[in-house]
Formats: structure tokens, sequence, C-alpha cells
């Protein structure tokens, strides 16, 4: 076939570029090859859009702090805006010397951040971009997401144990502890889309959208973003790494671009969130014309995407740390037995008005996550006066206990 | 539908790959001169005295256990979940029913204070 730029045009309006170039210079290639190809084209660019991206974020980040907090941020490297900032850091982190510590566990101490970078990047497989452009269409997408966010709190330990120190062990444990209590009710908020959607691949949800699922169900949009912070270890749950406190947790003995993979990881998992959250809840690439023209489909999925991580860095900047110990009762007292609430008045509800029509269904959930909503609000208000009424008692005791002390010591 | 799972294992050969360039192409730039006291123990400062692998707080297993627990349940409600459009209304009774009893062991925990952060 000769190649003829209107129809290229086309195919790249349609996201089939593959195809027609393939079908151009590749004819009697047979199929498995152009697969394999396609295949290994695509893992290339997801990886290298991955690491180009978390360029522009790392400066997004820091000037969005920045205006937060009443100042301007990068403004030196590379022109009036910092542009270039991310990448001198990157070049810094490349020239340090990579201590390791004596008697660390060398194969522990090295694996840690490999492994952390490549859990973070292999749940983008399944993320779909436009209407037939996943990397794979996994009948078990979010699943397998689950499954590969486990595996990175494998690798926090390991960076722990193998660094030779008190306080990177301990510190892995509480991180570990932190990461594995949020699993749980990020795992049980994501299934409530799949009762909705009646199918856990990521390119179905998206197709069963017609009405976004944070209208429907926006408690379990709320439990998943709180969850997903926490999964993050980003603020206000960063006490693992909490910079301005305990040096860093369990990547202290890291230096040179072992931490860089840390921080990598980090960016990339953030932005995956975000992918994540925007494919479940806000309708990936759904949008006015993203069926017939799907690149407008990979345009609205971006804008939504990077929506969501302004979100994320906009509470970051905002809002202060919370303890170990409230973060865990937040998460087992609290979140733990509403989402399972939700998921059984969901699954009641959807069960109950299965013949109705969608907006009616619809109109019905949202109107039981308001309620249960507002019940969650009511029991944490509850507690909080009980909180304060048991601290006002204490400081009367005190307060009493230093009279008395004054009158003896007058005698 | 197995057929699809061939990109993730491409996925994983190249992924093995990616960070491991950074760190290869770091090894020839950055300078290595390693000398003993540099290579001490991080602790802001003073000296560590012991071994570093030290006893830790029950706790945090009792938070792991806690945690398997509720993803098994988890993983036997996801295909319940997918599937539940094309079940009897009966199945959502069978679904509250496990939730509930997996929810009477989250109480029991929580009475007996095993989700407290000594």
């Amino acid at each position: 076939m000769a190649f003829d730029i209107v129809q290229f045009l086309e195919s790249i309006v349609k996201l089939e570029m593959f195809d027609y170039l393939s079908k151009v210079w590749a004819g009697d290639v047979p199929s498995w090859l152009i697969n394999g190809v396609s295949d290994i084209a695509g893992v290339l660019i997801i990886c290298t859009f991955n690491l180009l991206i978390v360029l522009f974020l790392i400066w997004f980040e820091r000037k969005i702090i920045a205006r937060i907090q009443d100042r301007i941020g990068p403004n030196r490297v590379g022109g009036r805006y910092g542009l270039l900032q991310p990448v001198a850091d990157a070049m810094k982190l490349m020239t340090k010397e990579d201590l390791t510590p004596a008697g660390a566990d060398k194969i522990a101490f090295n694996l840690a951040p490999l492994i952390v970078v490549v859990a973070a990047l292999m749940m983008w497989a399944v993320i779909p971009f436009a209407p037939g452009v996943s990397g794979t269409n996994l009948n078990v997408g979010v699943f397998y997401i689950l499954a590969i966010s486990s595996v990175s709190v494998v690798a926090l330990i390991l960076a722990g144990w193998g660094s030779n120190n008190k306080y990177a062990l301990l510190g892995a444990f509480r991180s570990v502890a932190q990461l594995v209590s949020y699993e749980v009710p990020m795992i049980m908020a994501l299934l409530i889309p799949i009762i909705l959607a009646g199918t856990m691949s990521t390119q179905g949800i998206v197709i069963q959208q017609s009405i976004w699922y944070v209208f429907v169900v926006p408690l379990s949009a709320l439990i998943f973003f709180i969850s997903a912070l926490a999964e993050l270890g980003r603020t206000p749950f960063d006490l693992l790494e909490a910079e301005s406190e305990i040096v860093a947790g369990y990547h202290i003995e890291y230096s040179g671009m072992k931490f860089a993979m840390f921080f990598l990881a980090e960016f990339i998992g953030t932005l995956f969130m975000a992918a994540l959250f925007t494919t479940i809840y806000l309708g990936g690439w759904r949008g006015p014309g993203a069926v017939q023209y799907p690149i407008l489909g990979l345009f609205y999925f971006s804008l939504k995407m990077f929506f969501v991580y302004f979100l994320f860095v906009w509470i970051r900047g905002t809002l202060p740390r919370v303890r170990i110990d409230q973060l865990l009762n937040l998460n087992w007292k609290f979140l733990v037995p509403l989402v399972l609430a939700l998921i059984l008045v969901v699954a009641l509800v959807s069960k109950t008005m299965e013949g109705a029509e969608e907006w009616k269904t619809a109109a019905v959930l949202l109107l039981s996550n308001l309620i249960l909503g507002l019940l969650a609000l009511d029991f944490i208000r509850r507690y909080a006066r009980q909180q304060r009424s048991e601290s006002e008692e204490v400081v009367e005791v005190e307060e009493t206990i230093d009279t008395q002390t004054v009158t003896t010591a007058a005698h | 539908m197995l057929i699809e799972w061939q990109f993730i294992l491409i996925f994983a050969a190249i992924a093995v790959v990616f960070p491991g360039v950074p760190i290869l192409i770091a090894r020839f730039i950055r300078p290595s001169k390693p000398n003993p006291i540099k290579q001490q123990t991080y602790e802001c400062g003073i000296e560590t005295v012991g071994a570093s692998w030290i006893q830790f707080k029950v706790q945090y297993y009792i938070f792991a256990l806690i945690f398997v627990v509720f993803d098994l349940e988890a993983v036997f409600l996801f295909p319940i979940a997918a599937a539940l459009n094309q079940l009897a209304f009966f199945a959502v009774f069978e679904v509250i029913l496990f939730v509930l009893i997996l929810a009477v062991g989250l109480a029991y925990a929580w009475r007996s204070d095993a989700l407290e952060w000594f």
C-alpha cells in the first residue's frame, strides 16, 4: 500500500497509527511480529512518557505549593519560571556519590529502589487513554492494579531492612503499617464502581459511565481519594518521610540515583492515582465527541488527570500532618466501617433498582450516599465532642491538684 | 483472554531494565571515594550501639494480620461485585451476611484494643 498523507492524518485522529503504518510498510510480515513490535513500542512510550512527565510534575508541584505558601518557587534555572529546575535536580542526584552503609545487606539495599519503580510503572499497563487505546484490555484490570500496588510495599521493607539502620527499619515498619492499613478502604472503595459497572476491566468501567460515577457514588470517590493520598504517602499522611522531622524514614541511607528512584516512584505513583481516579470516577476519556475522534478522548483524559493531580498538590500545600495513631484510628475506626456499610447499601440499592432507568438508579444511589455521609459526619461530631469533654476533665483535675499543692505549701 | 497478558510480560521485561539504566549511567559519572567514616550508619551524629536488627513492637504484626483478613475478604468480594448484575436478588443477602461476619470480627478487634497504637 502506498503512503497517503490524508489517511495517515486520519489514523492519527483515530489513534490507529500503528495499524496504518504496519499496513503500509509491512504488509506481509506475520501478525505476531507486528503485535510484538507494537507492544514493545507501547511499553517504551508509556515508560518514556512517565519519565518525562515527572520532570514537568516536579516543577508544577513546587510552583503551586510555593504560591499557596505565598512565595514564588523556582525562578532561576532555565529562564524566569525555573522550568529546567527538575533537570538540574536530576543532574545533581546523578552526580552524587552512592554511599552504601557498612554492613548493609547488598541485595536488599540495591533491589528496593528498582522494585518500587517497576511496580509504579507496571500499573500503567491497564489505564485506558482513549477509546480502544490502552496497554492491554485485561478483564481483571482493577484487580491487577491492586495486586501490583501491594508489591511496592514489599520494597519498603527491603529498603528498611537492608539499610543496617535501626531508624530506617522502624521507619519502614511504620510506612508498611500505614500503607497496608489504607489498602483496605482503597480496595473496598474500588468495589463499588465494579458493582455499578458489572466488570473489573478499566476500559469496561469507562464505557459504562454514561453518568460519571463521582456524581453517583461521591462517598466512594471521597474514600478512594483519601486512601490514595495515604497510599502514596503524601500530606496529610506523609509522616513516613516527614522531610522536616524524622529525616527520611526508610530511605535515610540512600543517596544519589537510588534515592532518585524512590522520588521518581512517588511521582509516578501520584500521577497514576490521579489517572486511576479519573478512569474510575470521572469517566476517563469520556467527553463530547470522544468516540468519533479518539484523539479528543486522549485530550479529555489528560485534562481530567492533571486536574486531579492539581487537587493532590493543593491538599499537600494546605493541610498539616497527622500523627500515626490518629492516622490508624482514622482508617480502622472510621473508613473501614464506613466503606463496609457503603458496599452493603450500594449492593442493596443497585440490586433493588435493577430494571429501572439509569437516572433513577443514579439518583437513589446519590441520595443514599449523601445520607450515609451525613451519618458519618454525625459520628465524627459526636466523637470529637467526647474527646473534647475528656480533655477538659483532664485540665480541671490538673487545676485542682495545683491549687491543693499551693495551699499545702502555704502552711 | 490469556493473550492479553503478553503486554504485561513485555512490560515487566522492559520496566525492570528502565530504572537500571540511570543507575548504570550514574555509576560512570559519580565520584566513588568510600572511607569508613562516611559509611557509618546515620543516627543524627551519635554513634550507634548494638546491632541494627532490633526487636520491634508487636503492634505492627497485629495490623498486618488484620490487613490480611480484610484483604482476603476483599478478594472474595471482587467476583461477587463483578457478577452482581447476573445473580438473583438473594445474592445481596449473602453479601450482607458475609460482610457482617467480618464486621463482627472488626468490632471484636476494636473492643479488645487490638487497633490501638501504643
